[in-house]
């Protein structure tokens, strides 16, 4: 073998090494290369995205929940407060066996069959990671026994919350309304609303009543901690604070007191009630009878409770003040003659003379009087005090239902008062438009008749009623009912008034109106309506007695209501207000199947008028009602 | 007393100084880190200052021992690990899901360990013995010693270990001249193989590589770990968030941040600047091995510094890459910075053998 070729060989491959060891180089810079480059494009082009990241790991935020806010009457007596009690909560996520675990704390505490109903259908309406109630309220010894026993009991907690507590009762059920666990249908509204963050934290929202309708300035605004967390989750220390605002606290109009003696007045009838302050439509009483206990629902009713509430067929759970709508019969009479004065179809001095019936040119339907053989002479003034129909058949045609729709609009019937409660009905006010509209058929002559005693197709609640009367009290101002006069930041300390809100003036000819009025005072004296309702009043009441029809009378027969039986009796409606010569408070009330409106409605106007302007009140009427310390 | 002096510099006069300084400087980032990281646990920076110490050490052996005698170790070490790994193959212990342990009674240890320097020392000492004549046959022969342990780690299964002993059993038939053919032959081949490749990877393997393209898929799984190392190295942003102050790491939000993910740590808290810095370093390691690979005197020796200083790059940048997402997560720890004795030895013996060949200049002996 050739020395000399290894030789070469060996410089050779020396050679190629040397080579290779540039290509190595090289492979190791394009690592490298490709190494920063990676680097710069996280550290440099998206340090902003990652540092953002960084601070979302590490930033967790804590939601505060605000203190809901106090309501209060009008002369500082709690109507809804908080109180932090105990509650027995599960997570059905930690929980190993549901079952097991109900029977286990079912062992060491009472946890009564409503109870359990109520925990079962909460459950079933949320996530399985949500704590769901089982037991409020807890006594000392339950939390005791229950700590003692935790550790066997995974995911059930013992937690300290505030409640809501309505101590006004029943009677206030349908003003105040009631809070409710947060459900899917509320959480969808308030991400609709943007609101969503603010309730982060939060279990409950105003569902009725003012809780629902003030809800936001109740609710206040969520607070929130900055917390530095690990990776576990724990927090490591607090890096800032946003205290939370509590709610506001509310101050009605209303009078808590004014309002039991009113509800006491209804004895044992049901029906409406409302008092307002006819110079600032500051709502002073709003009785819905029957009422129902507000707080079965704040931390969820069970099913049973709630079958019986709502399947009731009294409807405790109708506001009948601002859903329940009725024809205000005769109620509707002093706008009518109001109407015919202003419209120049009639002078107050015009008489007619009342057979007992009407009929229309070239028929023979008799359209009666609720007084058989009818009223005699009778001018406007006795229109109104004896109630007389036959005058307003007459006036009604000559009117004309169009020029009726559009006087009686002014009053505000046929829309929402706008009263600061969700849910209130506008009513019907009739038109030959309207009926086209909803029916495609022409306006008969008849119904026109009808209308002009407050009967047909003319529906109002005792809302519209008490605001329309408001304005005959108030002399032509239109002002919106108000239940909230002043919110206040219990922090601050004072009240910052809510202002009424106006729609405006009717213009009214003064003397016109006078008569009117004069009208509805006649009711009140010897031969009116409602005289016996205003026997021995230190001060002057103006009224007008109406009745609701719940059943058609046929042609020819008579309606006696000795012979119904009571759920198919009238309606029994009643307006007024006092001082009649300068008033301060207006009354409409409505009571289902009282007959007629001067012998049931009427007393407890008077009730009501006596309490208010001389603070007599019944005897037997006690409250308990603790004032707040302001 | 000045023949034990006179002995302890004779024995230091081995070290390389360019090489010794850029591993202390390295070795000293990786304690800070190594500190913060654990949250300056005491224990945790003893163990590593101990592990450190026991590493120079051997650094300082190895340095000492001349590379022909090392070429000779380098066929029993291969044999040794090889019959180790049909061990573990047949006896080995199954530790999640994967037969990589062999238990010896008093130990536990994964063979494949040993494969990493053993199996450059066989291919070295092959082609030193048949310098001058290599030929076709040989590069058959290198790549069928590449192959068997290859093959057995791959079947454990450990995808991570076995690409990386093949990577310098690569390197080394690369420096000793494997032709060009050849090699962007295999590459050709590799790619179009690449489907079935996909086929024979196991559930977890493929998991990584599609969480490595998705780290967001499995943002809680396997994508966390990605997901949280990004950020961390994002949010360093240039000049990083400072020693000690890097939210990520310090809230526990980087797994395995002394060990595995401690570039996570280190580009949080030192930034672009920082990782700069990191990589410069070890470039220089690279620069200096290639340079005592050039003036080496023997084949062993070149073949040997070349691939140590490729390898220990391609484990830098196999971690780096992973930790900045551009990598499937596989268990390879950053050279000279993470935690970890096993590693560290292995790393400095590898460094010392660096040594060896710089200092001792004499040729080999057949």
């Amino acid at each position: 073998m050739n020395l000399a070729t290894p030789l070469k060989n060996l410089d050779r491959e020396l050679a190629r090494f040397h080579r290779r060891l540039k290509v190595g180089a090289a492979f190791v810079a394009l690592l490298a290369i490709a190494l920063l480059a990676r680097a710069y494009y996280l550290q440099i082009v998206q340090h902003e995205h990652y540092i953002q990241r960084a601070e979302s790991n590490r930033i967790s935020r804590v939601p505060t929940t605000p203190n809901r806010g106090l309501i209060l009457d009008r002369n500082g007596r709690i109507l809804a407060e908080n109180y932090s009690a105990y509650t027995l909560e599960l997570t059905r996520a930690q929980t190993e066996n549901l079952e097991a675990t109900l029977a286990e704390v079912g062992k060491l505490i009472e946890i009564t069959p409503g109870q359990l109903r109520r925990f079962r259908r909460l459950l079933a309406e949320s996530h399985e990671f949500e704590t769901v109630p089982l037991k409020s309220r807890l006594t000392d010894e339950e939390v005791a026994v229950l700590a003692a026993n935790r550790y066997r009991l995974p995911g059930v907690e013992v937690k300290a919350r505030l409640f809501r507590n309505y101590q006004a009762g029943p009677g206030m059920a349908h003003v105040l309304g009631f809070i409710g666990r947060i459900n899917d249908g509320d959480l969808k509204r308030l991400r609709e609303d943007g609101r969503e963050q603010n309730y982060k934290g939060s279990a409950y929202i105003g569902k009725t009543g003012l809780e629902q309708s003030y809800e936001t300035l109740l609710h206040g605004r969520t607070g929130f901690d900055q917390m530095e967390t690990d990776a576990s989750g724990r927090a490591v220390r607090m890096l800032s604070r946003i205290p939370p605002v509590p709610g506001r606290d509310l101050r009605l109009h209303l009078d808590v007191e004014l309002q039991a003696v009113a509800e006491h007045a209804f004895g044992d009838y049901l029906g409406g009630l409302v008092a307002l302050d006819p110079r600032t439509g500051g709502v002073l009483a709003l009785v819905s009878k029957p009422g129902f206990d507000p707080n079965l629902f704040v931390d969820g009713i069970d099913p049973e409770t709630w079958k019986l509430l709502n399947e009731s067929p009294e409807r405790p759970m109708v506001n009948r003040v601002l859903r329940g709508i009725y024809p205000p019969g005769s109620t509707i009479k002093p706008f009518m003659a109001l109407a015919g004065l202003e419209l120049g179809l009639r002078k107050p001095a015009d008489t007619i003379v009342d057979p007992g019936f009407y009929s229309l040119p070239n028929s023979r339907h008799q359209f009666r009087d609720w007084k058989r053989g009818g009223h005699g002479v009778v001018d406007l003034r006795r229109s109104i005090s004896q109630s007389c129909d036959v005058y307003y058949y007459r006036l009604a045609v000559d009117m004309g239902i169009d020029r009726m729709h559009d006087y009686l609009a002014q009053f505000g019937l046929g829309e929402k008062t706008g009263i600061d409660l969700d849910g209130e009905s506008s009513g019907l006010l009739p038109s030959r438009d309207w009926k086209q509209r909803r029916f495609k058929q022409p306006w008969y002559p008849g119904e026109t008749v009808i209308a002009g005693i407050g009967q047909g197709y003319l529906l109002t609640t005792p809302l519209q009623l008490a605001t329309a009367a408001a304005i005959l009290a108030n002399g032509g101002e239109r002002v919106e009912p108000r239940l909230v006069q002043a919110v206040r930041d219990p922090r601050a300390h004072t009240w910052q008034p809510l202002p009424g809100g106006v729609r405006g003036q009717m213009a009214i000819a003064p003397a016109n109106l006078a008569v009117v009025r004069q009208g509805m005072m006649d009711v009140m004296r010897p031969g009116g309506t409602a005289a016996r309702s205003a026997a021995g009043a230190p001060y002057t009441i103006a009224g007008k007695t109406g009745t609701a029809q719940v059943v058609g009378i046929k042609q020819g027969a008579r309606y006696e209501a000795s012979r119904l039986s009571r759920q198919y009796r009238d309606h029994a409606l009643f307006i007024a207000y006092a001082p009649a010569e300068n008033p301060t408070i207006v009354v409409a009330v409505m009571v289902e199947n009282g007959g007629h409106g001067g012998s049931t409605a009427a007393p407890i106007a008077r009730a009501v008028f006596d309490y208010y302007l001389t603070g007599k009140r019944p005897g037997e009427l006690k409250l308990e009602v603790e004032s707040a310390a302001d | 007393m000045p023949r034990i002096s006179h002995w302890i510099v004779r024995r230091l006069s081995h070290l390389d100084g360019i090489l010794l300084t850029l591993v202390l400087v390295l070795l000293g980032i990786s304690l800070a880190v190594v500190a913060s990281a654990s949250g300056q646990s005491p224990a945790r920076i003893s163990g590593h200052l101990i592990n450190i110490g026991l590493a120079l050490g051997v650094m300082v052996v190895m340095a000492n021992v001349p590379p022909h005698l090392l070429s000779r170790v380098g066929p029993p070490l291969f044999f040794a690990g090889v019959v180790l790994l049909i061990g573990v193959a047949l006896f080995g212990e199954v530790r999640n899901g994967a037969r990589r342990w062999l238990n010896l009674g008093f130990v536990a240890f994964q063979p494949s360990e040993l494969l990493k320097l053993a199996l450059p020392l066989m291919l070295a000492w092959y082609f030193q013995r048949n310098e001058a004549v290599l030929r076709a046959k040989h590069f058959l022969v290198g790549g069928a010693l590449l192959l068997l342990p290859f093959l057995l780690i791959l079947r454990q299964p450990d995808l991570g270990t076995a690409m990386m002993i093949g990577a310098s059993g690569f390197y080394l038939l690369f420096f000793a001249g494997l032709p060009w053919k050849v090699i962007l032959g295999g590459a050709t081949l590799g790619a179009a193989s690449l489907p079935v490749v996909w086929g024979l990877m196991h559930d977890y393997q493929q998991r990584r590589v599609l969480t490595l393209l998705d780290p967001t898929s499995d943002p809680l799984g396997a994508g966390y770990h990605t997901i949280q190392s990004t950020i961390a190295l994002g949010s360093g942003g240039l000049f990083g968030k400072g020693w000690m102050q890097g939210t990520q790491s310090q809230l526990d939000f980087i797994p395995e941040r002394t060990t595995d993910f401690i570039f996570a740590v280190f580009g949080e808290e030192f930034g672009y600047v920082g990782a700069i810095l990191l990589v410069v370093l070890y470039l220089a390691v690279v620069a200096r091995g290639l340079v005592i690979a050039a003036r080496a005197p023997t084949l062993f020796g070149r073949l040997m510094a070349a691939t140590l200083s490729l390898n220990l790059f391609t484990y830098a940048f196999v971690n780096m890459g992973m930790v900045s997402g551009i990598l499937p997560v596989v268990g390879v720890p950053l050279p000279l910075m993470s935690y970890g004795g096993t590693a560290l030895i292995t790393l400095l013996l590898g460094i010392g053998i660096l040594m060896s060949v710089a200092t001792h200049r004499q040729l080999m002996t057949r």
